[in-house]
């Protein structure tokens, strides 16, 4: 593999991470990040829809009228979410239920129709398909990173571990303004990291 | 439904489950357009009016043509058992696109009928359609809720007021959200606050005070 198709995919990961960098698909990743299993089966979901998205989108784009494209993007995006939720309900009941009405929200994640038409429209299929792996595992590294967090500090567990035995957790960190608040310091590191 | 119990879903959808604060959905245009309270009041307006719409609208997509009912139109078209009418699983595709489709309808007809309307509201209705709690009002007025002990949502008596009321209490709630937040902002724009938390940093940590305090209301519904 050359060096530019490396950078496609680990461009994702940090320096355009979705989440921390660019902004986007905030509402998953405050809901879902209760512990970190949620965090990894929303975050897998997300890169099975994006890296499909992105390639069908750029094998179509020669097809698709430019006046009419958006809405042919979200039935490819609504088409793949569908069957993802379908997938969960059947073999993870137990994500599905803790996360359902987010996995049908992946349809106006605004990562998804964002790659699609600032990339997926623009590039090939193969490059498309790299983008959409790299997003979606930096989506997913940003989602495992707050839901880490949330979880330690919330519940004092990690994957269904106690972490401090003895240590009785935050449990505000587990409920919504947990989650603001994991974000918001998050960020606010970020902006200090890349300053210095 | 009794007006009682539909009274304590609006209770219920803008204080104790606020959309923002309780649900999550609708992050990014909280963020993105509390920076002054004349655009969140549009933007506020905007999304009362849409989701009130959107509600109607999916409930009867949903009601004739996806649930195999006896009000199916396919089952009373071409009779036989309702069962084999059950589109159920295409909710999320049918949902999305009669949201935009029904975005883009509004904004034709506000700008033709009231241009004051369209002026105040018309730069935030595009994107409504990307916002999660749009789509998410419709689903959940399906899958209901119980407010004391009393089921309500699609298959339920009174579904449609229910979906009504979900809707419009989920835009008030949002649209509160955006006012407190803006009028925070307002003042914070001229606060001393540490360079690495200016900007989008700040604004999660103020949310997070906020949904604390919404949390006062945990309880009132249950």
């Amino acid at each position: 593999m050359s060096v530019s198709t490396v950078k496609e995919v680990t461009k994702g990961f940090w320096e355009k991470n979705p989440v921390l960098v660019l902004a986007l698909g905030l509402c998953p990743s405050l809901a879902v990040t209760t512990s970190v299993r949620n965090a990894l089966g929303m975050g897998v979901s997300t890169i099975f829809v994006l890296t499909l998205s992105n390639v069908i989108i750029a094998l179509i784009k020669g097809i698709v009228p430019s006046q009419i494209r958006i809405p042919c993007y979200i039935i490819v995006i609504a088409t793949l979410v569908t069957i993802v939720d379908l997938v969960l309900a059947a073999y993870f009941p137990d994500i599905s239920k803790a996360i359902g009405l987010f996995i049908k929200l992946i349809v106006v994640n605004c990562i998804i129709l964002g790659r699609a038409e600032a990339f997926a429209a623009k590039n090939t299929a193969w490059r498309s398909l790299l983008d959409g792996i790299g997003m979606g595992i930096g989506f997913m590294i940003a989602l495992v990173l707050i839901a880490a967090v949330r979880e330690v500090l919330g519940a004092n567990k990690l994957f269904g571990f106690t972490v401090f035995p003895g240590w009785r957790p935050i449990a505000v960190m587990v409920l919504a303004p947990g989650a603001f608040l994991t974000l918001g310091f998050l960020l606010g590191a970020k902006n200090l990291r890349m300053r210095t | 439904m009794s007006f009682s119990v539909l009274l304590l879903v609006l209770v219920s959808t803008i204080f104790v489950n606020n959309f923002v604060f309780a649900k999550f959905l609708g992050t990014c245009p909280y963020l993105g357009v509390s920076k002054d309270s004349q655009s969140a009041m549009g933007m506020g307006l905007a999304v009362i009016f849409v989701m009130t719409m959107a509600s109607a609208v999916s409930w009867a997509i949903y009601h004739f043509f996806l649930y195999p009912g006896k009000d199916n139109v396919l089952y009373l078209l071409l009779g036989g058992d309702p069962a084999q009418y059950d589109l159920r699983y295409l909710m999320t595709l049918a949902f999305i696109l009669v949201i935009a489709a029904l975005v883009q309808f509004v904004e034709m007809v506000i700008q033709k009928v009231s241009p004051a309307l369209y002026a105040a509201l018309g730069i935030y209705l595009p994107l409504i359609t990307t916002n999660c709690a749009v789509l998410a009002v419709a689903i959940l007025n399906i899958e209901g809720m119980s407010i004391f002990g009393v089921r309500v949502g699609h298959g339920y008596p009174g579904s449609l007021l229910f979906a009504l009321a979900n809707g419009f209490g989920g835009g008030v709630g949002f649209a509160l959200a955006l006012l407190l937040m803006a009028g925070i902002r307002e003042r914070l724009a001229l606060g001393n606050v540490p360079k690495p938390l200016q900007g989008m940093p700040i604004a999660f940590i103020t949310a997070a005070l906020l949904a604390i305090a919404f949390m006062g209301f945990i309880g009132m519904v249950k």
